[in-house]
């Protein structure tokens, strides 16, 4: 039997989508027995992951003073909950990338990043090289920790379990570590990193201000925004709309870009989406090479011609 | 205080990496190869660390072969004040890493270690957060702003959420993100004065002969599915007809 321990994640309110993502690839393990660990200052949000049907026990860890955002703090009691489990694992977003790799140290492992496929209970494929290679990994390891690739697998929907919970204080506080703040570029459009559509724009739409008509048209279909590095890097967008290797890695249904040239290292953040839509006025631009639909335009025409029209 | 930067020698950024036609790895000879661009940005901010006058001394350390001191020398030019090769034929994982940094570590007793946060070729981003929990000492990972207090450092880190900022006690470990800092660019009278810097040789096994055994084994590689051949619409009433035709836009 598999039996797997997932290390939740959730914004103090509510869980987060990459927690339904690592279930989903949890329970492609044959025989998987899934329990789940949760730092929180709010024990409600363990009711959350306790309605997933397939979970049997929820570990809801109570966290005073925002240690449950600390590394340093949650992976110590991670591992040595992880006793008994076959897999440890998390999802591969910023949370899961600073804890995973403590855990895997503190167990004596090396971990595997960004697991995208889940070939048996100790074999996988994960991309490296920015995706420009995928590899087959396997290790005989009796405790697998694995950060899973949200981009890869489907949110898990189901909500009709009744996982006990279990709940417990946080013990082992690092007394070197202290919260500060989290200064959120939280909007109310859809979150980026779970939206069925993303309009993205790059260095081509020119200036801060400029990025007002982006955020015109996702508004208008609904869309969540999302940037290259070069936007980010000039100040036109927050850091937490930058999409690619080290970034946000996105798998929308459709994926609207305007003004990206498509550097490598953006491209590795959208291959899984449904359709990429690419407008550009340099018809050269390597975005045309991934894009299912390329128009060759000037953004500041056909931004506002399509505001008109959809 | 001294500062240890950790750096790896990669396949440079702007290569277009294959994998070779066999399955066994990816073409990497003959082809250009670099600082790890987030490594590049950890020794830039230990310099500016020193330049403020909060550090006495930079030293870089990488773990590779013998080519590896190219990537030493370009720090060393950058203004790293010298560097050791912990020298290995094999390629580390991440847990033997930061085995082998800790003893590093031990020797050297730095007051502060930055790292960048991920190796651009194996995509890992595991070491710096493996090495302060073996040390046993604080990690800011996804570092963009570093300030130090009376404490230790304020360090702003980018997350998903947006921007998360802790405070650590030092010693600890600081991975970098891109927008930390831009690397300066290297002259060539630093290049020749870093040619007279100290550089240290030492065997992987005299310093960290018991290192785990526990490895991942990869199986084979392969090139990634290539996405269908795109198409080319001539103007916006064609792509809103063709979304609503695939029913992503109503």
């Amino acid at each position: 039997m598999n039996k797997v321990l997932i290390l939740a994640e959730h914004n103090g309110q509510q869980i987060n989508q990459s927690t339904a993502k690592v279930l989903s690839a949890a329970k492609q393990l044959s025989d998987a027995s899934i329990d789940v660990v949760l730092f929180t200052g709010d024990k409600s949000v363990a009711d959350q992951v306790a309605q997933f049907s397939g979970v049997n026990k929820v570990n809801a860890v109570v966290c005073q003073d925002n240690h449950d955002q600390l590394a340093a703090s949650i992976a110590p009691t991670v591992a040595e909950m992880a006793q008994g489990y076959s897999h440890i694992w998390g999802p591969s977003t910023t949370f899961g990338k600073d804890v995973m790799p403590r855990v895997a140290a503190l167990l004596g492992v090396n971990q595997f990043s960004d697991i995208m496929e889940i070939i048996d209970a100790k074999t996988y494929k994960r991309p490296i090289y920015a995706g420009n290679a995928i590899i087959t990994v396997t290790s005989d390891s009796e405790q697998q920790v694995a950060t899973i690739r949200t981009a890869s697998f489907s949110a898990d929907k189901t909500s009709d379990g009744q996982a006990e919970v279990v709940v417990s204080e946080l013990t082992t506080m690092a007394q070197h570590t202290t919260f500060v703040t989290l200064e959120s570029g939280n909007t109310d459009r859809p979150d980026l990193q779970t939206a069925s559509k993303v309009i993205s724009g790059g260095r081509g739409v020119g200036s801060k201000e400029n990025f007002a008509m982006v955020f015109e048209l996702a508004d208008k279909i609904k869309a969540a925004t999302g940037a290259s590095r070069a936007a980010v890097d000039a100040g036109y967008v927050p850091n937490d709309m930058q999409v690619g290797q080290t970034g946000k890695i996105i798998a929308p249904d459709l994926y609207m870009c305007f003004g990206i040239s498509g550097a490598i290292q953006h491209l590795t953040g959208i291959k899984d989406a449904g359709t990429i839509v690419a407008i550009n006025k340099d018809a050269d631009a390597p975005i045309f090479e991934v894009a299912d639909i390329g128009l060759v335009g000037d953004l500041f025409k056909v931004i506002p011609e399509m505001i008109e029209k959809v | 205080m001294k500062i240890l930067v950790a750096i790896k020698r990669v396949v440079d950024y702007n290569v277009r990496v294959q994998v070779k036609p066999d399955g066994t790895g990816v073409a990497t000879d003959g082809v250009k190869m670099s600082i790890n661009p987030f490594d590049e940005i950890a020794v830039e901010e230990a310099l500016r660390i020193k330049e403020q006058g909060k550090a006495d001394e930079v030293i870089v350390v990488s773990i590779g072969s013998e080519e590896s001191q190219q990537q030493l020398r370009t720090a060393l030019a950058m203004g790293a004040d010298r560097a050791i090769l912990i020298n290995t034929a094999q390629a580390v994982q991440p847990l033997q890493a930061a085995q082998v940094l800790l003893k590093v570590i031990e020797k050297e007793q730095p007051g502060l270690v930055i790292t960048g946060k991920q190796a651009i070729d194996d995509d890992n981003n595991q070491t710096p957060q493996m090495l302060a929990t073996l040390w046993n000492r604080p990690q800011a990972t996804f570092v963009s702003k570093v300030e130090f207090t009376d404490n230790g450092l304020k360090a702003t880190r980018e997350v998903d959420a947006g921007l998360e900022t802790i405070e650590v006690e030092l010693p600890a470990v600081i991975s970098t993100d891109l927008r930390l800092n831009t690397p300066r660019f290297v002259k060539l009278p630093d290049i020749m004065k870093a040619k007279k810097k100290p550089l240290e040789t030492i065997d992987i096994n005299d310093i960290a002969g018991d290192r785990s055994e526990q490895k991942l084994t990869i199986k084979s590689y392969e090139p990634p599915q290539p996405r269908t051949k795109g198409i080319m619409v001539e103007s916006v009433d064609e792509l809103v007809t063709m979304l609503k035709e695939k029913g992503l836009l109503s």
